[in-house]
């Protein structure tokens, strides 16, 4: 025992010498939490809107005038015609077009329903499903208003699920997740696979190797530095959403760090396979940030929903440890629910962990070899 | 009568079909310097990972430190030092830190930790350099205070592979004195080099041709029986015995050294 905590010591000694482990350990995440909450923010703020009035009554003006009044949208022109469309779009400044059809008010009355158009600029796919997605949930907010006072059942209205838990459409509290789950398996896997890969390089780990430390004891000592170093970084990003940004965790506080240290240990492990199977440091590397973060990113629901995304990118997400931790922090963090509606998804991580674990176990015996 | 502090009985450790130690025979003594020389890939590297426990033979007795090298291997490494070719300090560390983990790993007590520090830098006038990281010291310095640190917990037997490479002749010459100060003690020094002229301080060497221990003797009488001036001769002669061949490839094991 003395000899694996004088092993433990060292690594910390290692971590803390060196500015570049400890810039990546605490300034990245502190970073990219600042960054994803403010820069790459997905709220819309002021999109630019034409309206196309064609009924001019007291219904599409109030309607108008809450669209406008959001603050979520301005109003760029007034349009005339259909024809003045494709123009619009055309001078850049507007993102959609909403377009009352004739009559709108009086068939609303009369009919129970009318109809709208919105005509978004495909050309930002991303801005336009978000102008859409925010103008629906305006109008239906709109429908419900004038059905209560009416008592006209009929006007039918149409429930926009997706921003029922984020009521102020704020986007960082879907970020806040999705930074959490991206650094933990960056820094976990990237490091621990760095430093073991280091040892490696540098011959020390032949020397280690012949020491009476047993090979599970080298491996402990790699990990629980990172471990530890690791789940103080959760606590400093959930600190730091906390301050910054007001995001509070909705669910419980010690559910939530008991599924990071699941999650962390996964990427542990994660780590420790991608240096059994790198000859180098660089090698490692690679690896962690190509074969980590960029499926992170793009596949595992973090910036694109998977509902979105064509069947085939859905299946191979479903072999990325992230998606299921993304479900499960979004979960506990902003809807508050409890084990009982992620507990399938925690299962999911803890196989992962030891099929990882045991395929590690098995690759660092061959190398011995 | 000489203790034997390793034995090797018809020792075979093969790879798939490649048979990188041929059924080795040999005996290392008490307080000895054994040289161990071979080209690259003649199969050193793979003998002395089977006696330090690292890899199991294939067939054949393996006795180090009177442990069985199939079933004791955590009872060799204990008794075991080890040195290699590429530096095994960590270099970030101070040269006190270093000191410090091998001492733990090797499980001496704190107090005598600091009896050896002190011991050490005094020897080696090194005091000034306690606090110092590794990274900052001269290579020579660094080799010497790796050597001191495998020899930290006074093992029965030292493996050193190829501790010299790429340091200058003085610091050689000062290594070899360490590396006779320490056999005077009684340790028993199971060294791999590539230079020659070392092996001439051996007190007997064997050289190892594809797998095969093709000669052992102390220096004197192997360059008698070969009839040349130096072993380096001797070494030309039987080493490569096939040297237009080019060799069968090693297995990752023992691709770095040889």
């Amino acid at each position: 025992m003395k000899r694996f905590l004088g092993f433990v010591k060292k690594e910390f000694l290692h971590i803390f010498r060196d500015y570049r482990t400890l810039f990546i350990l605490f300034g990245i995440p502190a970073a990219q939490i600042l960054i994803f909450g403010y820069a790459v923010s997905m709220d819309i703020k002021n999109a630019g809107v034409a309206i196309l009035d064609l009924s001019h009554d007291e219904i599409t003006q109030k309607l108008t005038d809450k669209i406008i009044s959001s603050g979520f949208f301005k109003r760029t022109e007034n349009l005339l015609h259909y024809n003045d469309i494709d123009n619009v779009f055309k001078k850049g400044k507007t993102k959609a077009v909403i377009i009352f059809e004739e009559g709108f008010g009086k068939r609303l009355y009369s009919e129970g329903k009318a109809s709208l158009s919105i005509i978004a600029d495909g050309s930002e796919p991303n801005v336009a499903t978000l102008v859409t997605n925010y103008t629906i949930a305006i109008v239906n907010d709109f429908t419900m208003e004038l059905a209560v006072p009416a008592l006209n059942n009929s006007i039918r209205i149409q429930p926009e699920v997706k921003m029922f838990y984020n009521p102020n459409l704020k986007s960082h509290f879907m970020f806040v997740p999705g930074v959490i789950t991206l650094i933990l398996i960056l820094i976990c896997a990237l490091m621990t696979s760095v430093t073991i890969t280091r040892e490696k390089e540098f011959g020390t780990m032949e020397v280690l190797l012949v020491s009476p430390l047993r090979p599970i004891q080298i491996i402990l000592g790699k990990v629980i530095p990172y471990f530890i170093l690791s789940f103080i970084n959760v606590l400093l990003i959930l600190a730091l959403s906390w301050f910054v940004f007001g995001l509070p965790v909705k669910g419980s506080i010690i559910l939530l760090l008991a599924e990071c240290m699941l999650y962390i240990l996964m990427s542990l492990t994660l780590g420790i396979l991608i240096s059994t199977v790198s000859k180098n440091m660089q090698q490692a590397i690679f690896i962690s940030l190509i074969g980590l973060m960029l499926p992170t990113i793009l596949l595992s629901g973090f910036i694109f929903p998977i509902e979105n995304m064509p069947k085939v990118y859905d299946y191979v997400s479903m072999i990325l440890p992230p998606r299921y931790f993304i479900v499960i922090i979004k979960n506990i963090m902003i809807k508050g629910t409890g084990l009982i509606y992620i507990w399938k998804e925690t299962l999911i991580l803890i196989v992962m962990t030891l099929f990882f674990i045991g395929l590690s176990v098995r690759k660092f015996k061959i190398r011995l070899e | 009568m000489k203790i034997q502090v390793i034995t090797v009985k018809n020792l075979v450790k093969k790879f798939g079909s490649f048979v990188a130690n041929d059924n080795l025979n040999f005996e290392v003594f008490g307080g000895e310097i054994f040289g161990f020389l071979g080209a690259n890939g003649a199969g050193k590297t793979t003998t002395i990972r089977i006696l330090s426990g690292l890899s199991k033979p294939t067939s054949g007795e393996v006795k180090v430190a009177g442990f069985d090298a199939y079933r004791q291997t955590e009872q060799i490494k204990k008794n075991i030092g080890y040195m290699c070719q590429k530096f095994s300090l960590y270099e970030d560390l101070t040269v006190k830190e270093n000191i410090i983990l091998y001492g733990g790993i090797y499980g001496l007590t704190k107090s005598l930790i600091k009896e050896r520090i002190a011991e050490l830098l005094a020897k080696l006038r090194f005091q000034e350099y306690e606090n110092r990281i590794i990274a900052d010291l001269p290579l020579g310095l660094r080799q010497k205070l790796a050597f001191s640190v495998a020899v930290l917990h006074e093992p029965k037997i030292v493996f050193l592979d190829e501790p010299t490479g790429g340091v200058d002749p003085i610091t050689r010459r000062q290594f070899w004195e360490m590396i006779y100060e320490t056999a005077a003690r009684g340790i028993t020094l199971f060294v791999t080099t590539h230079y020659m002229d070392e092996a001439e301080y051996c007190d007997r060497i064997s050289i190892m041709s594809e797998g095969k221990i093709v000669a052992l003797d102390t220096p004197e009488n192997l360059k008698k029986q070969y009839n040349t001036a130096t072993i380096e001769e001797v070494f030309i002669k039987i080493a490569r015995p096939g040297s237009l061949h080019p060799h069968p490839p090693v297995p990752f094991s023992q691709e770095r050294r040889g």
